[in-house]
């Protein structure tokens, strides 16, 4: 299940979701993305995330895919949140099922780090020294990367 | 309509250039997306400033990831933007 959406996600929900259309999975890895009180040296009250309507599915699609070409999955779950979110509120979660943890916890941080690099969202913060676009982590495109090594 | 694209701006470029969505004539020169990008660099001002400044400008065709060689046809979507920040 692939979502791009502005309103929250239940954990549980998509958790017991996953683990009914998974079946006889062995395994289910969920990771959950938040939105930092502090930043490097301010604090952030909120962030704007911008998407491509039309190519962010089509790019998370391509991502869960790949992740399935590479590990046997039983299923995955991205719902990633765009719009104006606080500080400490979720942004994205990620799940993963699969018979063994191994392929259940590699996915997850593959789609993760894929996600971070390949998928177009857009952050803008808001803080106390007023507005500003995120910039890409060198730290962030490394861990991508990574993954071509293998 | 015939020989028109789709042109869209995302995110800090959307706001630099004040324009987020503009329909072009796809005129004889004009079939990669190193094309459009020299051609929008000919606009003065912001434009001129983001298409040939220094910060990475990633760009799309059909909503795939894109390169410089990448051929333009009639009707398709180009998006241009800065490098992504989700998760």
């Amino acid at each position: 299940m692939i979502r791009v959406q502005s309103e929250d996600f239940s954990v549980e929900s998509v958790y017991e979701e996953l683990r009914q259309r998974a079946g006889d999975c062995g395994a289910l890895v969920s990771f959950v993305g938040l939105v930092r009180e502090f930043g490097e040296d301010d604090s952030i009250q909120s962030m704007t995330l911008e998407h491509y309507p039309g190519m962010t599915e089509k790019a998370l699609v391509g991502i869960a895919e790949q992740a399935g070409e590479r590990w046997t999955l039983s299923g995955t779950t991205i719902i990633h949140r765009v719009g104006t979110l606080y500080a400490g509120e979720q942004i994205v979660i990620v799940a993963t099922a699969s018979r063994h943890r191994r392929d259940a916890f590699e996915a997850a941080e593959f789609i993760m780090d894929y996600l971070k690099t390949d998928a177009p969202f857009w952050k803008k913060e808001h803080t106390s020294d007023g507005d500003r676009w995120v910039e890409q982590r060198h730290s962030d495109v490394h861990s991508s990367k990574r993954w071509q090594k293998r | 309509m015939s020989d028109q694209i789709v042109v869209l701006y995302f995110a800090s470029l959307r706001e630099q250039l004040g324009c987020e969505r503009e329909d072009l004539e796809l005129t004889g020169g004009l079939r990669t997306v190193a094309d459009i990008r020299k051609y929008l660099a000919q606009r003065k001002g912001s434009w001129q400033a983001v298409f040939d400044g220094s910060a990475t400008i990633l760009s799309a065709v059909n909503q795939q990831m894109a390169k410089g060689e990448t051929p333009i046809r009639a009707g398709d979507e180009i998006a241009f933007f800065p490098p992504v920040t989700g998760g």
